[in-house]
Order: structure tokens, then sequence, then C-alpha cells
């Protein structure tokens, strides 16, 4: 069972990928990459960790894709490539670069001895967010506060960048 | 259960595509979102390495990337309107007044 729900949503997850690369319209591009992130989601929920699939939905399938969707339409970037590309010869090498990155990444993971995966019986109570909210506030404490200050800083990063009329 | 594998092997996939998306899209945004694609491609290895080994830290590490991901996606964002405000476009090729 679980292993049907894999197949269907990795492919999701993969078409939603590969059209996001294919489309011209930066448009469609964000909206497959919605589709992605979706199936990324469900995959979260089926890793059990419900927290992270909440996440994913609302701060990647919510707030950043409504952000590209923005900007996109704010600049009327949505067809930029219509023009003849003036590297022609990159595409046939980043195709082939990307091969040989795909090929080397699955030969080393399937060189690994494969582990055996606990399964839900001895998972019970893994990945509650309970669990993961102790944990922030314990051990990682420090590291979450300074996420807290790098989105101050992402704050004021875009105030200052996007501020008008101001005399240098 | 879904041996870990497969999903190490669904992240490489995911992280080509992204890689691919950087080398042959031109429009800046698609380029910045393969980026997103590839940053996902990683979360999901991380959650798969923490479902096999049943500790929690991995989790708490892809928080920490989804974070910083949303803070590199304002900034990033900004910089493209700031570009699109002085060249009037988003296309990575026509922004290379630093070319030596």
């Amino acid at each position: 069972m679980d292993l049907i729900l894999f197949i269907i949503t990795s492919v999701i997850a993969l078409f939603g990928a590969g059209a996001m690369l294919i489309t011209r319209n930066a448009v469609h591009s964000a909206l497959f990459l919605l589709l992605n992130f979706g199936a990324i989601a469900v995959l979260f929920l089926l890793l059990q960790s419900p927290f992270l699939f909440t996440i994913q939905l609302t701060v990647y399938a919510g707030a950043i894709m409504v952000l590209f969707l923005f900007v996109v339409m704010l600049l009327g970037a949505e067809r930029v490539e219509d023009m003849p590309d003036r590297l022609a010869w990159s595409r046939p090498l980043a195709m082939a670069l990307g091969l040989a990155l795909l090929a080397v990444a699955g030969v080393v993971a399937l060189r690994t001895p494969p582990v055996a995966v606990p399964d839900s019986a001895q998972a019970a109570g893994f990945g509650e967010p309970a669990e993961l909210g102790a944990l922030l506030f314990t051990r990682y404490l420090l590291p979450f506060e300074i996420t807290g200050v790098i989105l101050l800083v992402a704050v004021i990063g875009v105030v200052v960048l996007n501020q008008r009329g101001m005399k240098r | 259960m879904v041996p870990t594998i497969y999903y190490i092997l669904l992240s490489a996939a995911l992280f080509t595509m992204g890689v691919l998306g950087v080398l042959i899209r031109r429009n800046a945004i698609v380029v910045f979102m393969s980026v997103e694609l590839m940053l996902n491609a990683a979360n999901l290895a991380l959650v798969a390495f923490a479902r096999q080994r049943l500790t929690v830290e991995g989790q708490v590490i892809v928080f920490f990337v989804i974070t910083v991901a949303a803070a590199e996606v304002a900034v990033g964002l900004a910089v493209l309107v700031a570009i699109f405000r002085s060249k009037r476009t988003a296309d990575v090729d026509e922004v290379s007044t630093l070319k030596g």
C-alpha cells in the first residue's frame, strides 16, 4: 500500500519538475512547481513527518509560491525566453552534465548497502510535532534563535533593496 | 515500508532536474524556482534518512532549511525586482555587466 502511494506521488513529483523545466511560460512553471511541492509534502507524510507536511504546504506551497507568482506577474516576465538563445551550445552541454550528475548520484546511492527500515509498529510515535518542538526549544535553541535573526535581516534587506526616491 | 533507496533515487532525480533548470533556462525567476527544487530534493533525502534511523534531528534540519529558504526567496526576488527596474529584463544572459 505504501509502495503504491509512493509510486503515484513520485510520478506526480517528477512530472511537475519536468513540466516546470519544459514550459516556456514562467507562470506555468510556477504552477507546475506548486504541483511538485504538493507531491513532496505527501511524501513527507508517508515518511511520518506531519509537522513538515504542514510547513511544506503553508510556507512553500503557500507563501513562497505566491511570492513567485506575484513577482512574475508584477514584472511581466512570463515570456522572456522567446528570443533565440545566443549560447546555443550551452543546452546540449548542460544535458550531458546533468546526465553525468544523475549517473554519479545513482551509482553512489546504489553502492551503499541496504539498511532495513523500521516498520510502522516500531516507529509508532516517531515524528510527532511535540517531539520536534521539544528538540527545537532545548538542544537546538541557538540555531532557532539564529533563524529568527536571519528572517529579520531578510525583512530589512527587502525593504532596503526596494525603497524608491531616496537620495544616496 | 518503502525502502530508503527509492526516496534517495527520487531525490537525486529531482535534484538533477533542478540543476538542469539552472543551467538551461534563461528566465531568472525560473532559475530561482529550480534552486528551490534542489532544496526540496535535499529535504526529501534528509527526511527519508531521519525515518530510516528514527532520529528527529533530520526533521529539525529540514525545518531550518525551509526557514532559510523562505528568507532567501524574499531577498532574491527583491534583487530580481531591483535588477528589472534598472535593466528592464529578467533574462540572465542580458545581465552581464560584470563580464570580464
